[in-house]
């Protein structure tokens, strides 16, 4: 078997896969937190909250509606994102003029109760949601056998990724946004409905992470805690990137999932920490971030 | 300008001018209470709360006076706790010399965490903390002296300054208190010390608060280190009236919890952190058979608070008589 600095080649191709897939879910999921914040000012504590509820609408599709995978690709963002639509409409909107820190407090409130709810109905152990039957089985690249459902996952979350952001940055759409991220009141002012981009722009953060969650739910099981501990890697992350750029967030997603999945192969017990050691490394070399600017 | 215009936003309390007379008179009720109340109440219970009342207002130090929001304080309680608990069972130290060495490693923690964290300002503060102080939760998870899941049990109270007996449960609850009093007090002439004024000032515009002289990220830091340092005291004290520490106290959901207590008894108010942290206590001690509605119920008293209740039971009722408490 060949080897590379002493690790089985299988092994480390292996652990970069895993990386390359955790760094898809911190791709996406921190891109959502970015677009959320950009507009909103606020940090979406309930962003792990509703990437599991992502997983569990996908679940919930299968058990009740026997409607498969690619339904609930398609459903389970809307339904969630709707979801976050009224999260926004009827609790979020009321603190835009306080102290940010509020958001942040309310969303955590929010996500306790999501958790919650979910752990009583269903408990902390996993349900399991099978493999849709086109991507099951693998390709045999030589050095390592592909599962077609991880290239899948890498895939769909590049396009995912890719595609929102040429929509910020390359559409009139795109523009809007950007133009209410920096002034809000000079974009109303041009006849522009600020209040429903800003609605609509934390139901797309949320459907993003729900997203996320479905592309989640066949490799790891449905918990109601999926999301908890994976929301403060994924803050760690945001740090990491700044949150001023799209493609920055995005780079950074699938860079540290990477370093990551190379941890686990070469020094496994600093895995769970790598990218905290990383955030503050950052810190005090560039406390705004890779790709973000000092605001 | 982009950093004027952020730290121009309401603060997140109102600056209280002072009037310290009722103040004494509340304090005065509040001691009253403690010395009458193990008379009445389980006195287990009552440590609990005298724990986490301290670990509440060490955090209230930095939200409500420095306009810092530190998600990771559980950090300083739970590695505290762990230290003082291997010094007194695995070194045979006494009880004071465990609870100074918990609090220093507290200390210590919070010197390193909060250089890091003063780097970044208001959301990115808290992200950057809970980071941190998830980093913590997975060294005690693997670093074997915490004993992982199990905890550092059995740990033994022995006798304070070789004098006092704290396997007596009533010496304990005395002691409890003295350390409750000490770190409230040191607390409160820190807020109301020349030093807290410019904490004030650095919370309600900090780059006014620069041009006039002073060197905010020290006094930040300054501050970020006492609140850790007294977070660690409560946690010290703490697993040794539980004799025990474990990974529940150095666990995310406990850094809510103290946000939670801090938030429901009235951020920046003086005794607002007690009385939270005595709610969010006897509410936990009703709710715990009902397993996971404990966070659902946490969940909705923070909805609750954020949406309609910012002021805090304190705070509304400073508010309503007209004296800051």
């Amino acid at each position: 078997m060949s080897t590379v600095f002493g690790v089985p080649t299988q092994a480390l191709f292996g652990q970069l896969l895993i990386g390359l897939i955790n760094g898809s879910f911190y791709a996406i999921l921190s891109l959502g937190l970015a677009v959320i914040f950009g507009l909103l000012n606020i940090i979406n504590f309930a962003h792990g909250a509703q990437y599991m509820m992502g997983a569990f609408v996908a679940y919930f599709l299968l058990q009740w509606a026997g409607l498969g995978y690619w339904w609930a690709l398609l459903i389970a963002p809307i339904v969630v994102g709707l979801f976050g639509i009224v999260l926004e409409r009827t609790m979020l909107k009321r603190l835009y003029q306080l102290d940010h820190l509020y958001g942040l407090l309310l969303t955590f409130g929010l996500a306790l109760i999501i958790q919650g709810l979910f752990r009583n109905q269903f408990g902390s152990s996993g349900l399991p949601y099978s493999l849709p039957a086109q991507l099951t089985g693998g390709q045999n690249l030589g050095f390592m056998v592909l599962p077609n459902y991880r290239a899948w996952v890498v895939v769909c979350s590049l396009f995912v990724c890719l595609g929102t952001w040429y929509v910020i940055e390359q559409t009139k759409l795109g523009s809007y946004l950007r133009a209410a991220t920096e002034n809000p009141a000079l974009v109303q002012a041009f006849g522009i409905n600020v209040p429903r981009m800003i609605t609509l722009t934390y139901g797309f953060g949320v459907a993003l992470a729900a997203l996320a969650g479905v592309l989640a739910a066949p490799i790891y099981q449905v918990n109601p805690l999926m999301g908890a501990d994976l929301i403060i890697v994924v803050f760690a992350v945001v740090v990491i990137g700044g949150m001023g750029s799209i493609m920055g967030s995005v780079v950074t997603g699938f860079a540290l999932g990477v370093i990551e999945g190379l941890t686990k192969v070469f020094y496994p017990e600093a895995s769970n920490t790598v990218i905290f050691v990383i955030m503050a490394l950052v810190l005090l070399v560039k406390p705004a971030g890779l790709f973000g600017r000092e605001r | 300008m982009a950093v004027a215009k952020e730290s121009a936003a309401p603060a997140l309390a109102p600056n209280l001018p002072e009037t310290p007379r009722h103040q004494y008179l509340a304090f005065v009720v509040m001691v009253a209470f403690f010395v009458v109340a193990p008379f009445l109440v389980y006195p287990l219970f009552l440590m609990k709360a005298l724990c986490f009342a301290l670990f509440a207002c060490a955090f209230n130090l930095l939200i409500g006076y420095v306009g810092l929001l530190s998600f990771g304080h559980a950090a300083y309680l739970g590695s505290a706790g762990y230290l003082a608990a291997h010094a007194a069972k695995e070194w045979g130290w006494p009880p004071e010399m465990a609870i100074l060495t918990g609090t220093a490693t507290a200390a210590v923690l919070g010197l390193i965490v909060g250089a890091l964290a003063i780097r970044r300002q208001g959301i990115y503060f808290a992200m950057i903390t809970l980071a941190l102080a998830q980093m913590i939760y997975f060294f005690c998870l693997q670093t074997p002296f915490t004993h992982g899941e199990d905890g550092i049990q059995a740990v033994p109270r022995g006798m304070l300054l070789g004098i006092l007996d704290l396997r007596q449960t009533m010496t304990m609850y005395f002691v409890v208190l003295a350390v409750f009093l000490g770190g409230f007090l040191l607390i409160y002439r820190t807020i109301h010390s020349p030093f807290g004024q410019v904490l004030k000032a650095i919370r309600e515009n900090e780059p006014r608060a620069v041009s006039l002289g002073y060197t905010a990220d020290q006094y930040k830091l300054i501050a970020f280190v006492l609140s850790a340092t007294l977070s660690g005291l409560a946690g010290a004290t703490k697993a040794l009236v539980f004799q025990l520490a474990s990974l529940t106290d150095v666990h995310w959901t406990m850094s809510g919890e103290v946000v939670l207590m801090t938030l429901l008894g009235g951020l920046g108010t003086v005794f607002g952190p007690v009385v939270g942290a005595v709610i969010v206590v006897t509410l936990e001690n009703y709710l715990a058979q009902l397993g996971a509605w404990v966070t659902v119920v946490q969940g909705i008293i923070f909805v609750i608070c954020v949406l309609t209740f910012r002021r805090g039971v304190v705070g509304e009722l400073g508010n309503i008589l007209k004296k800051p408490l």
